[in-house]
């Protein structure tokens, strides 16, 4: 396990100004679709560009995902259900919102609650499709903001209905990992500031139990050109490979983002294989700061020995990590303390 | 020809003339009023950035001295709105730097701030005195040291609840040792700890100060020397109350706090321990504003606290103060005049906490002069909301969520309809309403017919059809900003009220049933609206009868927007050409 993952973007570093230096589409040649859910396949990365064929089923595709129907995500025909299933494992998630809601002669509560339970089999069945994809961007589309490291696991809920509470919070495929529950997005109106204050409340407070090994490791997670921070739980990883993996899930909105929009970061999702392509080519290097402020590369020190010196993470581009303490150094360093 | 003021004599009549809605008409007499008007404005509020251009704005107040600009719409706070979609304030700041360099004060909320917008405030107005930044993002900590560092007579200077790159605590260094001036400072978003000392320094140099609040990494300790320096203060927002208990601790808090006799307003909180409270005791008295939305503390020991808060007009507090809590306060806040209570933990299957709407009567039952309300909870009754409009007819604002959608009333499992009649009926100066629960297009008919002040008004997986839209758009008549997510309708009362939506600021629907065709025949009706459409997919690409995911249709006279982002695309309004997705500039 490389120690040090590194995110690739061959797109200039958006600055934090999109209204200056705003990237023009047409700049990106063969950029379609740019897709701020980041469900369909993205052309943007410069990668490979749609074929015809795929562009005839994607639009079949689409065409039949957005035909009006009645009922919610999920309760779709066999055969509606059967050309999802087709799609990419990401493409799944393309209607998270709630909204088709039961026709409208089923006013009545009970028909609703077979509908619901009904429909709530089919959601929770699309979502159980991909158990990769419960981190934290795909709830909530809570893109841009930094979320308490305690919502990268699973997720989702069941989307509650009016149904005796006992049901409501069951999944039905015990397949599932456990807790795997699907949220509305925006629901309730909470906001994310809100949120994510009262997330590091809790843990925080964890902490001022004076519990040493327990209890959560918030670091702050900086990536140039990303406008916003992320905290990680270092405690949630138990080594290199977790955290980077976790990193990489985290920030690859931002590198993707910033490829054709005004700058700012655009919320494209790549699908499992163009995600291991954009990490392939590495432009970025990660970096933490430890107890001393000096910044020093990721991996060098054993990772018990790690959480305890890091302070803060940041995905540096590689240009600028050059000369930053390097292993022998580190490895002093921590000789030094033991 | 007919009498004619001289301008002199208007000005000085239209310097008593504060209110801009009374400016708005003024201007519209003549040619005269108009341009005596628009050269003695001072303050300028934009409520929708994207409505008129920064340039005319510029062009035609070249007096202003206060401006406020609100950006993204309102859902945007929920996640609903991509990040992309725009708000710059940018070309504001541009304009304004060019035309009106005696600028002083800028209010923004829900906008794109970057470094460079604020250094160009700080660059460019000489006598810059207020920045209040609500919900705003882009920036770091080196956009505010500009800020601090250059504007010499700032008086005030609040982040509220900002998404800020913290870069470090240095921002705070770089106001000058000759900088006196400040009024109120707001840090309380940012996470990075500031150098105490430097805060000491500046706080005991402005004798002016009267707000301060600080962020989570403020120790007790660094509150407590605060406090001392500047015992005038009349809004604290604390840092974090999380350290160990020590004794001398407690006494130095306690007694810090009894000094500030002027306290009214009390935020922050963050990790407050029960054991501290106490220290609060002495300013409770005095209190007419209390937050402990981000306080963890439960019962009883809140209702301690605000059972000697016998002052207070305005409570936001978690769901953590269940029924009895709130039955406390309905005896003892007896000058309430906003409550809102938070939900603890906002996961849905979360909610165990005993607070029902219960606790929402005894409040409305016990505090006549209650006029606010935003209330979270797991569900509700008719008979509780027929209770409270009947008790609280003089309710302003009424925002009701009931956390599990659909959710009928608990005890007879009906629509919640009858209940929000008389909310609209009987409180007759509601200027703001959201609903949720189960609701059928009946309870918007009640809306639509009773609700005629209602300005703002937001729905969530509600009504059976168009029905309910219609009802809504040829009833109410205040109308300004609607917005609505996950409700069944669209296309026919949408484009049957066409005309209403010019009278209106903004309406957002998104995952309802607005087809592309209907948008596209919206905007070739309606030249002055911009009809935007959010989607992941260019709405050509589909038939015209399948529904977009997301629209946004506001009034503007500065046609469409330069600015739109991939997923933005705004309907052209010549037919051949649909939807026009002009690049960025």
């Amino acid at each position: 396990m490389s120690p040090e993952e590194e995110l690739q973007s061959n797109v200039s570093v958006a600055s934090s100004s999109p209204t200056s230096n705003c990237i023009s589409r047409n700049t990106l040649g063969g950029l379609k679709e740019h897709n701020y859910l980041g469900l369909s396949d993205c052309s943007s990365v410069g990668s490979s560009t749609l074929s015809p064929l795929a562009e005839d089923d994607k639009a079949t595709i689409s065409l039949k995902a957005t035909e009006l129907t009645l009922g919610l995500p999920g309760s779709q025909s066999p055969a509606r259900d059967t050309e999802l299933n087709l799609l990419s494992p990401a493409k799944l998630d393309e209607k998270p919102f709630f909204p088709l809601l039961p026709s409208k002669d089923e006013i009545c509560s009970s028909s609703q609650k077979n509908n619901a339970s009904g429909n709530k089999r089919g959601f929770s069945d699309t979502m159980d499709q991909f158990a990769e994809a419960k981190s934290s961007v795909y709830t909530e589309k809570n893109w841009m903001f930094p979320e308490a490291a305690a919502t990268q696991s699973v997720t989702k809920k069941d989307v509650p209905q009016n149904i005796p509470k006992g049901q409501s919070s069951t999944t039905n495929n015990s397949s599932s990992p456990p807790a795997a529950k699907a949220q509305i997005v925006g629901w309730p109106p909470v906001r994310s500031y809100r949120k994510n204050t009262l997330a590091t409340t809790c843990k925080n407070s964890d902490e001022v139990d004076g519990r040493p090994g327990s209890g959560a490791l918030f670091v702050k997670v900086s990536m140039d050109g990303a406008p916003y921070l992320r905290k990680v739980d270092l405690r949630s990883y138990t080594n290199y490979g977790e955290l980077s993996l976790a990193l990489e899930k985290m920030f690859t909105t931002f590198t993707l983002g910033q490829c054709g929009s005004n700058g700012a970061a655009g919320k494209d999702m790549l699908s499992e294989t163009k995600l291991k392509d954009l990490l392939n080519g590495k432009d970025y290097v990660l970096t933490y700061e430890d107890k001393d402020g000096d910044w020093m590369l990721v991996g060098d020190v054993p990772w018990e020995m790690f959480i305890d010196v890091c302070k803060k993470l940041k995905i540096m581009k590689g240009c600028d990590a050059i000369g930053l303490a390097a292993a022998p150094r580190a490895m002093e360093k921590s000789k030094m303390r033991a | 020809m007919g009498l004619r003021l001289p301008s002199k004599v208007l000005e000085h009549i239209l310097s008593f003339i504060d209110s801009n809605e009374d400016r708005n008409s003024v201007s519209l007499v003549c040619k005269s009023w108009f341009e005596t008007e628009r050269k003695t404005r001072k303050r300028v509020f934009v409520g929708n950035c994207y409505a008129v251009s920064p340039a005319a704005v510029a062009k035609r107040f070249p007096e202003v001295r206060s401006l406020t600009l609100k950006g993204k719409p309102h859902f945007a706070d929920y996640n609903l709105v991509p990040d992309g979609w725009g708000g710059y304030a940018w070309p504001w700041i541009e304009a304004m730097a060019a035309k009106c360099p005696s600028l002083e004060e800028i209010r923004l909320k829900r906008m794109v701030v970057t470094d460079e917008c604020l250094e160009k405030i700080a660059a460019s107005f000489k006598d810059f005195k207020v920045l209040v930044l609500t919900s705003c993002e882009g920036f770091s900590t080196d956009g505010i040291a500009a800020i601090a560092a250059t504007c010499r007579n700032l008086r005030v200077l609040e982040l509220r609840e900002c998404i800020v790159e913290d870069l470090g605590g240095d921002w705070l260094s770089y106001f000058p040792e000759t900088s006196t001036s400040l009024v109120s400072l707001d840090f309380s978003c940012l996470d990075s700890e500031v150098k105490i000392s430097d805060l000491e320094r500046l706080v005991s140099r402005s004798p002016n100060l009267k707000s301060l609040k600080l962020n989570p990494a403020v120790t007790l300790d660094g509150l407590v020397s605060l406090l001392r320096r500047a015992p005038q203060l009349t809004e604290l927002g604390t840092g974090s109350f999380a350290a160990q208990l020590k004794p001398e601790a407690f006494s130095k808090l306690s007694e810090a706090f009894s000094n500030c006799k002027q306290l009214q307003s009390l935020s922050g909180l963050w990790d407050v321990l029960p054991e501290y409270l106490p220290a609060l005791y002495s300013v409770c008295p005095g209190l007419t504003s209390l937050n402990l939305s981000y306080a963890t503390v439960r019962m009883p020991d809140l209702v301690e606290l605000l059972r000697r808060c016998s002052k207070l007009q305005k409570l936001w507090v978690m769901d953590l103060i269940e029924d009895k809590g709130l039955e406390a306060v309905a005896s003892y806040c007896k000058e309430l005049r906003e409550l809102r209570v938070f939900p603890s933990a906002p996961d849905l299957d979360e909610a165990n906490i005993p607070l029902t709407e219960q606790g929402l009567v005894f409040v409305s039952k016990g505090c006549r002069k209650l006029e606010s309300v935003l209330y979270f909870c797991v569900q509700f009754t008719n008979a509780a909301l027929l209770t409270i409009a009947r008790k609280r007819p003089n309710l302003k604002c009424f925002r009701l969520c009931v956390i599990e959608p659909f959710a009928p009333d608990y005890k007879t499992n009906e629509p919640l309809d009858k209940g929000f009649k008389a909310i609209a009926e009987g409180c007759k100066d509601l200027r703001r309403l959201s609903v949720s629960g189960l609701l059928s297009d009946k309870a918007f008919k009640y809306i639509g017919k009773h609700a005629k002040k209602v300005r703002m008004l937001s729905i969530a997986f509600a009504g059976d059809s168009d029905l309910m839209l219609h009802h809504l758009l040829s009833g109410c008549e205040s109308l300004k900003k609607l917005e609505i997510r996950d409700c069944p309708f669209g296309d026919t009362a949408l484009l049957e009220h066409a005309a209403k939506l010019e009278t209106m600021r903004s309406l957002w629907m998104s995952s309802c049933f607005v087809s592309f065709g209907a948008c596209k025949l919206l905007s070739q009706k309606m030249p002055r609206l911009n009809v935007e459409v959010i989607d992941e997919h260019p709405p050509e690409t589909r038939p015209e009868s399948s529904p977009v995911e997301r629209i946004y249709i506001y009034r503007t006279v500065a046609g469409p927007r330069m600015d739109t982002p991939e997923f933005v695309w705004t309907i052209h309004k010549n037919p051949e050409i649909g939807v026009s997705h002009l690049a960025i500039k």
